[in-house]
């Protein structure tokens, strides 16, 4: 198996899609004769011409617009917003077109958003953002959020195959940090179904995206002391693997809940809802979260550290977990 | 300084057979007008009654620009009509009965009871469903003409929105993003000079929406709206242009809401004279007298196309009324669509 960046792996995801299925095609700025800001598409205008993957004018409501009406007749787009940030200016495509077609109107919209997020590099307020815990509040939008490069391609292959609108958020800095063997070919790895990253039975921390790596470090920590915590990666946010949390759960009596997007109203909070009404007498500890602070992401690098959570603040968190 | 043309009234009936139409769409035609009034009509009694839950829209004044539009579109044509444009699922086959059911909230209507008023479509029919967001729907529309030009089709798309919905950007995004790629979609403004109480003078400072189309590099059309003949000559010359391969167009119908908003709306805010200005022109009567003028018809032609009208919509009313309320326990079913949807027909 080739050794592939999380990148190239999303990379070669859309390529093999694309060469399968001629209803494939991409849109979004910059993706063509540039091959993207962040180069997934290089090569792409090339090899599949310039009606495939199309270069659209600066405008995120007619390029997710323009992949709903394409869907409905007969397309699979998929678009790629530059930076996730951007698609607040898709918000109303979104969620009040795509998201609502199906159950309004029985027709399907198989399209997918793919949206590069998440900070790490200063890109300050508009160039860092998780919007995923606002889209998972939109029913009929499904959201996925691959951690490693296997699972980045086997998410893109589902999420072009699925008949509903899927926003794809990619963590821009694990693009070219991670790689890992990835199979050739075309797999997929299911919506709804949760990876165990690392098994452990004193501590859970549920997290998914690049919060994984992070809560990966930590973990190694604890071992040295001792403490073995088990990493849930969800993968998908909706549809979310309740069983998989809740089997943790159970195992470990002690839960942490982690992501990179702010903390109130976070998907986080709908986690620990969950283990609080499902899972309350096997608990040995009050349910634990620990996200962002409640602020715009900052651009200076000291702030952002702080900003972002770190190896050590989920090593503190997991320790207060295993003291309590 | 205007720069959309302005397109000349209809007159003979040569003129009008050069444009492709006989007697028979002709008459045609006018059915289908007093059918779309007459569906809003009764609704608007059934609303009265308490029939029809929440709210209740009619495009009175606007039957010739939704019937003169659609009826020149190719049968494999995509439409997306908004809610003064009750004519245009006249004309694409909807049924009448579908169309009350929707107004009603029943489970067999277009949109099961999820979705109210004429926010219905057909994908069968080529129809796509409005939302309240109205010109959200451009850009998607422009998205169907993107599908047809990547896949070299000769089908088009044909848009409709309102001089408010004008004001929004989505309006621009679809307009510019056609533009750029010069996709087959024809874009109709049904300029129906209120957008709920918002007079033009608040909507917008050009001389008309139509002289935009020129900014994006397409053609502006202004047209009389109340003038069934003369939309449909000029949507087909543009929906042909557009299929050829030569572009988008604009085209503006200048028109009148002659009743409020929704029909909760007294509109006492629109100037009485206005409406008795346009009240001389309405779109329905104009074409009747044009018919007589130039085609002969006779009172009893009419006679039997109201009558046959009226008999359709109380079948409608009573097939609709008859039909069953949704079962609450379906209300959490089809937030999602499934795989196998996506092997029917109409997904080609």
């Amino acid at each position: 198996m080739p050794v592939r960046t999380y990148l190239q792996a999303i990379s070669d995801g859309l390529r093999e899609e694309m060469r399968r299925d001629d209803r494939v095609f991409l849109i979004g700025e910059d993706i063509g004769h540039f091959g993207g800001a962040f180069k997934v598409t290089e090569g792409f205008q090339q090899e599949f011409g310039e009606w495939r993957v199309i270069d659209a004018p600066l405008a995120e409501t007619a390029i997710v617009g323009a992949c709903t009406g394409a869907a409905l007749v007969g397309l699979r787009p998929v678009a790629e917003m530059q930076f996730a940030d951007f698609i607040s200016c898709a918000w109303d495509q979104l969620v009040n077109v795509a998201a609502k077609q199906h159950y309004r109107a029985g027709t399907p919209v198989p399209i997918v958003v793919r949206c590069p997020s998440g900070g790490g590099f200063s890109g300050g307020p508009f160039h860092s953002q998780n919007p995923e815990s606002s889209f998972a509040h939109i029913p009929g939008l499904k959201i996925a959020c691959p951690a490693t490069p296997i699972d980045a391609k086997g998410l893109l292959a589902t999420a072009v195959a699925d008949p509903n609108p899927v926003l794809y958020f990619e963590h821009k800095h694990l693009y070219r940090r991670l790689k890992e063997d990835v199979p050739d070919g075309r797999f997929t790895v299911p919506f709804g179904k949760a990876r165990v990253h690392r098994a452990g039975g004193d501590v859970s921390v549920i997290t998914w995206g690049a919060m994984v790596h992070t809560a990966t470090e930590a973990a190694e920590r604890l071992a040295a002391e001792d403490v073995s915590v088990e990493i849930v990666d969800l993968r998908t946010l909706i549809p979310w693997d309740r069983d998989a949390v809740l089997d943790s759960i159970r195992k470990t009596s002690k839960a942490l809940v982690l992501h990179e997007d702010t903390m109130t109203g976070g998907f986080g909070a709908e986690i620990a809802a969950t283990i609080a009404e499902h899972a309350f007498e096997h608990l040995d500890a009050p349910v634990r979260r620990l996200a962002a602070p409640d602020t715009p992401v900052p651009f200076a690098p000291p702030l952002e550290h702080r900003f972002l959570p770190q190896p050590d603040d989920v090593a503190t968190s997991l320790r207060e977990l295993i003291a309590y | 300084m205007a720069v959309a043309r302005e397109a000349e009234p209809v007159g003979s009936l040569h003129e009008v057979r050069e444009a492709g139409l006989d007697r028979a769409d002709l008459l045609r035609i006018l059915r289908n007008m007093l059918l779309t009034r007459g569906i809003e009509e009764r609704g608007h009694i059934l609303y009265r009654q308490g029939k029809i839950p929440g709210s209740f829209y009619t495009g009175r004044g606007n039957e010739a620009t939704s019937v003169g539009v659609a009826t020149a579109m190719g049968p494999s044509d995509i439409g997306a009509p908004l809610h003064r444009n009750l004519g245009v699922h006249i004309v694409r086959g909807t049924e009448p009965w579908r169309i009350f059911a929707n107004y009603l909230g029943r489970a067999n209507s277009p949109s099961g009871g999820r979705d109210g008023n004429i926010h219905l479509g057909d994908a069968r029919l080529g129809l796509i469903e409005m939302v309240s967001h109205l010109p959200a729907i451009l850009p998607v529309a422009v998205g169907c003409a993107l599908a047809f030009r990547i896949r070299e089709e000769h089908r088009v798309a044909v848009a409709w929105f309102g001089n408010g919905a004008s004001a929004r950007g989505d309006t621009h995004e679809g307009m510019n993003l056609a533009g750029v790629r010069r996709l087959p979609i024809v874009f109709v403004c049904d300029n129906n000079q209120w957008a709920y109480s918002t007079p033009n003078a608040l909507e917008y400072a050009c001389e008309t929406l139509a002289d935009r189309a020129d900014a994006y590099g397409f053609e502006g059309v202004v047209v009389d709206g109340t003038d069934v003949l003369a939309v449909y000559r000029e949507a087909r010359r543009a929906i042909e242009k557009a299929r050829s391969g030569e572009g988008p167009t604009l085209i503006e119908t200048k028109t009148m809401r002659m009743e409020g908003h929704a029909v909760h709306d007294d509109a006492s805010y629109v100037p009485r004279e206005m409406l008795d200005v346009w009240a001389t022109r309405d779109p329905i009567d104009r074409y009747r007298a044009w018919l007589c003028d130039h085609v002969g018809m006779t009172e009893d032609e009419q006679d039997a196309l109201s009558s046959e009208v009226k008999r359709a919509i109380e079948e409608a009313v009573t097939l609709a009324e008859a039909s069953p309320l949704p079962d609450p326990d379906t209300l959490e079913d089809g937030v999602f669509a499934v795989s196998e949807e996506l092997d029917a027909p109409h997904f080609r």
